[in-house]
This record gives structure tokens, C-alpha cells and sequence, in this order.
């Protein structure tokens, strides 16, 4: 297994692989990750103190109410925010597209997310993960699929949960899952881990390290419903080392955008949805560093104007769900 | 490694566990436990401080690497800002990447406050993108060969005052500098196997309590 990293993962000559792109993820954690569709809300998203922001042209709720495909974001719209802003962006290829990816690392985002939020492009295989010097971020409902895009390269795991719903129950599920999967392997004998592998449809070694340590190779965040400071906090309990938020922030009743841009002259077009978004973002970033805090908690939960009305996700079809894209 | 730093391992083992000296680590967000696994490594005692009451007692602390604007964000929000602007001012330090750039007398790129107890220029994310990070390994006035440096998205220190040692460099700028009790690194020591940055902390540690 290539885990150890020097001299894989670059097809350009830096030879430092997997090292630094684990190395960046181990400086995200402790956080929150954004999802910004503009310039004006990547500075909120910076201003609040978010890690990192994922610039994306819609956030997932609005793709799940407007249906058609979903693809990368304009090369523009990235690059300005990376002008905006002095935290790593991140961007969203869509699974199994790698010219996608080598269109955003050329862009120089900071990671790339092969997500399910996006629709997929290939039914079988995910990106080569290994040939890229951007690091790449995956998502997984249970431990075997986390292993398969480790195993493919991918330097952090995000649990997948249901995205753009504002409801947490499935980020909530695919962490316990994978963290119940990953304290079975630790009591197993070295004779049993064959057979866990292959029931977990997950190569050997990768099997191996997570028994002897309990823990995956690779940072694992959260994602998918996140709504709230009590949310956040909740997943970063669970033993989410950062959570992303996507549709939570920005979004009011409808799936329309809260209004946070300014207007030619410079001022607000509309203060109170401005304040509403930042007051969000400030109160997420806040819950999550101090997780275990409820006083905290309560403080930033008083603090949050307003929050996205959210969809149950025991409402939502199967064949509807974003979770079940990813192979 | 050599026998004879070996043993001088177990000394200072047995240094710090005698002193009880109890060590730091800021976990407001970024690569904190890392550092607080590698300080453990060498016997140190670790607590992670979130609050400001959790500064009360500790030989030294570690400000580790993550993004620095959420630092700042996340110290003036709970009120800790000044407290720990106090603590850096007084007790030894060691800031590695953002770290640095909190110490720092000044900042650019964008320009940003910073707790000015360390005489550097810090440029941010001087070197580009992540695409642009980089492990390289230089030359170190630390006992032992070269230092593998883990560079990611990092600052660079543009200038440095007389009062501040230079200990490596990359490309003519230092990357690991000290001014009297306060260490600080543009790279990622806790990100390598190599201890002797780590070491270099807890002896200054030492020498401080010893006082």
C-alpha cells in the first residue's frame, strides 16, 4: 500500500505525495468547511472563521430542487474566490471525472472533492486519485467504501450523510457506521482480517492498519445535513474531525439564497439577510471548535438567526438520494 | 540515531518528568494533536487548551499550524485574545506555520494582527497554493544532519530582527527561528519522524523553569 507516500501521487515531479496532501487535511481539522457560490459569501465564510470554503455554483439543496446535472463550477467563479479569499478553496469533480480534476488542478484549488452531490460520471470507476498532486477529499457511508477511496488515494474521508436536507440523521448514521465497523476490526485475530476484507470489499492492508489503530489512514470529516451549532457539534462528538457545511449557511425558505451582496454603491442590498448569514456562519464555527462545551453551544445556538427549513431525509425516495452515488 | 544522543534523551526524560512540567498545545483548530502526540513521544505531559484558565500552570505552549485567520477568530470571539497576547509576551512559545505567523511583529499578505512578541516579517502562503507545497530537506544548526521540513501553504519569514537566531533556511529565508524563549517554524516538524525540533522546545522549557 502506498500510504507511506514518498514519491507517490505526483504525475509533475514533486514526488512528495501523499504526505503533504494528509499534511493540509491535518491542518483543516478542529473546523468548518463552507460551501460559498460567490465571492461575497466566501468573505463571510472567511470572516467567520471557516478553515477552508467549497466553491460551488449551487449548494446541494438548490441542485435537489432544481434537478438536471450538476457539474464542476465555472473556472472563473473559483478563480475569484481564490483572489477573495487567503483560506484554501476547495471545488467539486464530479465522481469518475478526471478530466474535471485535471481541470481543477490546474486551477490550483487546494483539494478537490469527488462528490456525490454532483452527478456522477462514470458508473464503475472513481477517479485515479494516486495521479493527481491535489489532494482529494471522498465521501463514504461505511467503512468499506472509505477504504476503496483511500485506496485510490484519496488523503481525507468525509462521511457522506444526506446533502442538502438539513437533516443530520444520515451524517449521524455514516459515522457510527464506520466508527462501529472500525472498533470491530480491533478486537479481530490477524487470521480473521482476510475475511473481514473481503467482507468489507476493502484491500487487505488498508484492513490491517484500521485494526491496529482503530482509526482510518486518513483525517475523516463530516458532511451531508448540517444544519445547526448543535449539529456541528454532534458530529465533531461522534468523532468528526471537521465538518462541512453546505446549504445551511446560506439558504432561507424556498432553496432561494439569503441576499448578502452589495449593491453598486457599496451598500448592502439587504442588511438583515447579510446579518442572518453571517450570524450562521460565526455560530457554526463556533460550536464546532468548543464541541464539548455546552455553554458554548447554547451561546452560539442564541446567537444564529434563523435556520434552513430542511427536508426530513425519511421523506426522500431512495433513487432521490445523493448518498448512493459512489461505488 | 547515536547512542550518546540517546542517553541524552533519557536525561531530559527524566528531566521533565521530575519538574512535572506540564506543556501546551492551543486546540482551537488545526494539527494540534499531532503535536501533542510528538511532545508525548518525548515524555513531555500535554494538555490541550482551549479557554483561557487553561494556560494557568504550563511550562510552555505550542501554537501549532491550521489558519490563522480562524485562530484569531476563534480567540476573540471567547475572550482570549489578550490573555493569550499576555502569555506570549511571558512564557516560552513555539508556533509552527500559523503559529508563527500569531507571533509574529508583523504580517502581510494580507496584513493581519498578530501578538508582535516575535521580531519577523511573515509573508502568508508566500509560496502559492497547495500545489505548491513542498518536503524538502536543509541544512539545520540542530545537532544531527539535515532537517526534513514539511512546507504546506506556507508563510515566509520576509525579515528578521538582530535579536533573532537562525537556525534553517530555505532559499536565503529562515524557516525555523528563535529569539530568546520563543521558537517558531514555517514548516511542519510534528509532521515528520524527525524529534529535534520538538526536543529544541522542551530544553528551552527546561532552561526557562530552571530560572
Amino acid at each position: 500500500m502506498a500510504l507511506n507516500g514518498n514519491g507517490n501521487g505526483s504525475h509533475n515531479g514533486n514526488g512528495a505525495g501523499l504526505r503533504l496532501k494528509i499534511g493540509l487535511a491535518e491542518m483543516l481539522k478542529g473546523g468548518v468547511i463552507m460551501d460559498v457560490m460567490d465571492v461575497d459569501q466566501a468573505i463571510i465564510a472567511e470572516q467567520a472563521g471557516a478553515v477552508a470554503v467549497m466553491a460551488l455554483e449551487r449548494v446541494p439543496a438548490m441542485i435537489r430542487a432544481q434537478g438536471g446535472v450538476a457539474r464542476m463550477s465555472h473556472p472563473g467563479m473559483i478563480k475569484a474566490i481564490q483572489k477573495a479569499v487567503s483560506i484554501p478553496v476547495m471545488a467539486k469533480a464530479r465522481i469518475g471525472h478526471f478530466v474535471e480534476a485535471q481541470v481543477l488542478e490546474t486551477l490550483s484549488v487546494d483539494f478537490i472533492d469527488e462528490s456525490e452531490v454532483l452527478t456522477p460520471a462514470d458508473e464503475l470507476h472513481h477517479i485515479d486519485k494516486h495521479a493527481f498532486k491535489t489532494p482529494f477529499v471522498c465521501g463514504a457511508k461505511d467503512l468499506g467504501e472509505a477504504l476503496r477511496r483511500i485506496a485510490e488515494g484519496a488523503a481525507m474521508i468525509r462521511t457522506k450523510g444526506e446533502p442538502g436536507t438539513g437533516d443530520v440523521i444520515h451524517a449521524v448514521k455514516h459515522m457510527r457506521q464506520i466508527t462501529s465497523e472500525m472498533k470491530a476490526l480491533t478486537v479481530l485475530s490477524d487470521q480473521e482480517l482476510y475475511a473481514a476484507a473481503k467482507n468489507l470489499r476493502a484491500p487487505y492492508e488498508l484492513v490491517v492498519m484500521v485494526a491496529k489503530t482503530g482509526k482510518l489512514p486518513v483525517p475523516n470529516f463530516s458532511a451531508g445535513g448540517i444544519a445547526t451549532p448543535a449539529d456541528a457539534a454532534l458530529m465533531m462528538q461522534l468523532g468528526a474531525e471537521t465538518v462541512f457545511v453546505g446549504s445551511g449557511i446560506f439558504m432561507k425558505e424556498g432553496n432561494i439564497r439569503l441576499e448578502v451582496g452589495l449593491d453598486p454603491a457599496g451598500n448592502f442590498l439587504s442588511p438583515e439577510e447579510r446579518a442572518e448569514a453571517e450570524s450562521r456562519a460565526k455560530a457554526i464555527v463556533l460550536a464546532a471548535t468548543h464541541y464539548n462545551d455546552p455553554a458554548i453551544i447554547a451561546q452560539a445556538s442564541e446567537d444564529c438567526l434563523g435556520a434552513m427549513k430542511g427536508l426530513a431525509v425519511g421523506m426522500i425516495e431512495d433513487a432521490d438520494m445523493m448518498q448512493n452515488r459512489g461505488w | 540515531m547515536d547512542r550518546s544522543s540517546e542517553d541524552g534523551d533519557l536525561r531530559r526524560l527524566e528531566r521533565m518528568s521530575k519538574t512535572e512540567t506540564v506543556i501546551g498545545v492551543l486546540a482551537l483548530q488545526g494539527a494540534f494533536d499531532v503535536h501533542a502526540k510528538k511532545l508525548q513521544e518525548l515524555g513531555a505531559q500535554v494538555r490541550l487548551v482551549r479557554k483561557p484558565e487553561e494556560l494557568v500552570g504550563l511550562g510552555g505552549l505550542v501554537i501549532p499550524g491550521g489558519e490563522s485567520t480562524t485562530f484569531l477568530k476563534n480567540l476573540e470571539r471567547v475572550g482570549f485574545y489578550d490573555v493569550l497576547n499576555e502569555y506570549v509576551h511571558k512564557h516560552p512559545v513555539f508556533g509552527t506555520c500559523a503559529g508563527c505567523i500569531l507571533l509574529a511583529n508583523e504580517v502581510t499578505n494580507p496584513p493581519q494582527r498578530s501578538f508582535a512578541v516575535l521580531d519577523v516579517t511573515v509573508e502568508r502562503n508566500a509560496y502559492g497554493r497547495q500545489n505548491d507545497s513542498v518536503i524538502l530537506n536543509e541544512e539545520t544548526s540542530l545537532p544531527g544532519g539535515p532537517l526534513e521540513m514539511v512546507f504546506i501553504r506556507a508563510p515566509r519569514i520576509s525579515r528578521h530582527g538582530a535579536d533573532v537566531k537562525v537556525l534553517a533556511e530555505r532559499d536565503g529565508f529562515p524557516t525555523l527561528v528563535q529569539q530568546g524563549r520563543l521558537l517558531a517554524a514555517t514548516f511542519h516538524p510534528e509532521l515528520t519522524d524527525d524529534t529535534r525540533v520538538h526536543q529544541h522546545f522542551l530544553e528551552i522549557v527546561a532552561a526557562e523553569s530552571a530560572k
